[in-house]
């Protein structure tokens, strides 16, 4: 027997030893299965088994170490924090300059060809942006900023540990030890006492739960996310749950999704692109690949990321060419994201489609294993988002 | 006569058909299963050839044939339902049945206590 399909949430990239972080030695005391990520050796399940993680996350909580991530300040060493949001301006498409303190939005590094470099979190605060990266990207993102941005913007990667709580539950587990989290709301950002450690709580994450992502101190980590496991409605889920979850929520995926051979409108993110930002806006383009991107957005892409729901109970995976019809060789597409959603209890997917096939209910063919699987174009989210708005 | 595989399959003989299965071992690293495909009764199997998919939450995984042979039946309960070749993988949890072509070839596979050894 053989894993003749790896899962593009357990890929390793880096070579040389693996990382650790502070939370390692909680993952081997709650009995971890741990595979190579990033760099990290990091946990994949539990002996819950995904699909309890699965399920445990939609109707509890669940509590995931995301310390693999990167964290990145930016911060004025002259003028103010709007100078800093400014530079920003120049490497993403959205709206940093109008994010209110004590926000957060979504935003995608783009490159000169309008392809994606990363997507990241922006949150600012009253002194600095906070950055939250993907974890196989962050020397690169670092290295991107301290080579574009101006030299009076400080880049402060920062060695803390992250958190995320995500859950119907969320709040309560949170509260219990932060009793101020119950009046933030979806993409709210607020710095945060948890037994007397400075943390910094944002109302987020990456499963279509309400939730939140904690930065805290790697030295109180393991003694705070112990704490919150306290709370038996809090449970440990792996990086294999997070990627079912994260697929049904229709979130994308870095490396497998989307990267530098996708822009953002391709890949269905042209929402995270505000009017100021577009043509005829305020600041309109002034980012990497914007002649690409905005031309995008007046004609439309050539092809779109879609959702798509196979046929039957065979899930379709990552690579899979896609197919016109039942017997042509040419493919037209590929599935980027595929996998088996426990919340559904059906398989679910993403790819990529030419703009003219990408409607929903537009019914094409996966390759399975040498067969032709009948898939059909759906929206995403699979699962509605249940965010505290 | 109870037989298994680097490849973390067992077999279990009973005259010349041999009942196939995936390990326990198996089993507990793949974790929770959600699909299985399993080859059609009558088909021709070459040792060493894809015979079944096992498939979990995030991955596929091939079951080879263990030797060489013709499948005469598959468990179309296990098929219905994946999980329960998790919960009993080593006996209500096999895969297919299968005549051997040689009943002898099982003497070259690993007894219980070798196969304890590659798989702790």
């Amino acid at each position: 027997m053989s894993q003749n399909v790896q899962s593009a949430s357990c890929h390793a990239l880096p070579a040389g030893a693996p990382r650790r972080t502070p939370l390692y030695e909680l993952h081997v005391r709650l009995g971890a299965r741990f595979c190579p990520f990033a760099g990290y050796e990091m946990p994949l399940s539990y002996p819950a088994g995904v699909l309890k993680e699965h399920i445990h996350t939609r109707s509890a909580v669940g509590l995931f170490d995301v310390s693999h991530m990167g964290q990145i300040e930016l911060r004025p060493r002259a003028g103010d924090v709007g100078d800093v949001a400014a530079a920003l301006e120049t490497l993403v498409p959205v709206d940093v300059v109008g994010l209110k303190p004590g926000r957060q939005r979504y935003a995608l590094f783009t490159d000169r060809s309008g392809g994606i470099l990363d997507d990241l979190m922006v949150a600012r605060l009253p002194d600095r942006l906070t950055l939250v990266v993907n974890a196989a990207m962050k020397a690169a993102d670092e290295a991107h900023l301290r080579e574009n941005l101006p030299a009076d913007v400080e880049v402060a990667p920062r060695d803390r540990c992250l958190i995320a709580l995500q859950g119907p539950g969320a709040e309560g587990a949170l509260a219990r030890l932060a009793p101020q989290v119950a009046t933030m709301r979806f993409m709210d950002v607020r710095g945060i006492e948890i037994r007397g450690a400075a943390c910094l709580a944002s109302r987020s994450g990456y499963t279509g739960e309400d939730g939140f992502e904690i930065s805290l101190p790697s030295n109180r980590a393991e003694e705070i996310a112990a704490a919150l496991l306290d709370d038996e409605n809090v449970a440990p889920i792996g990086l294999a749950a997070r990627d079912s979850l994260r697929l049904e929520a229709g979130l994308c995926l870095y490396g497998s999704d989307i990267d530098a051979t996708t822009t953002p409108v391709e890949a269905g993110l042209a929402w995270a692109i505000p009017a100021a930002r577009r043509a005829g806006g305020a600041r309109e383009g002034g980012f990497l690949g914007a002649e690409r991107v905005l031309a995008e957005l007046r004609s439309g892409p050539l092809r779109r990321r879609v959702g798509l729901l196979p046929e039957g109970r065979a899930p379709v995976r990552a690579g899979a060419a896609l197919f016109a019809d039942e017997a042509g060789d040419e493919p037209i597409g590929v599935v980027t994201s595929g996998g088996f959603g426990p919340t559904l209890q059906t398989p679910v997917a993403m790819g990529y489609l030419p703009a003219r096939l990408a409607d929903p209910g537009s019914r094409v063919f996966a390759d399975l294993r040498g067969r032709r699987l009948a898939v059909t174009v759906a929206p995403t989210p699979f699962v509605a988002a249940r965010f505290r708005r | 006569m109870l037989r298994f595989t680097e490849d973390h399959e067992w077999l279990q003989l009973d005259g010349d058909v041999a009942t196939v299965g995936i390990t326990a071992f198996a089993a507990e690293q793949l974790g929770d299963l959600v699909y299985v495909e399993l080859p059609k009764p009558g088909a021709k199997l070459t040792k060493g050839s894809a015979a079944a998919v096992v498939e979990s939450v995030k991955a596929a995984s091939d079951v080879y044939a263990p030797l060489s042979g013709e499948v005469v039946e598959v468990n179309e309960a296990a098929a219905a339902d994946p999980a329960s070749i998790g919960a009993d993988p080593q006996g209500a949890g096999w895969l297919y049945r299968m005549r051997l072509d040689d009943v002898s070839a099982m003497d070259g596979l690993m007894d219980e206590a070798a196969y304890a050894d590659i798989s702790k």
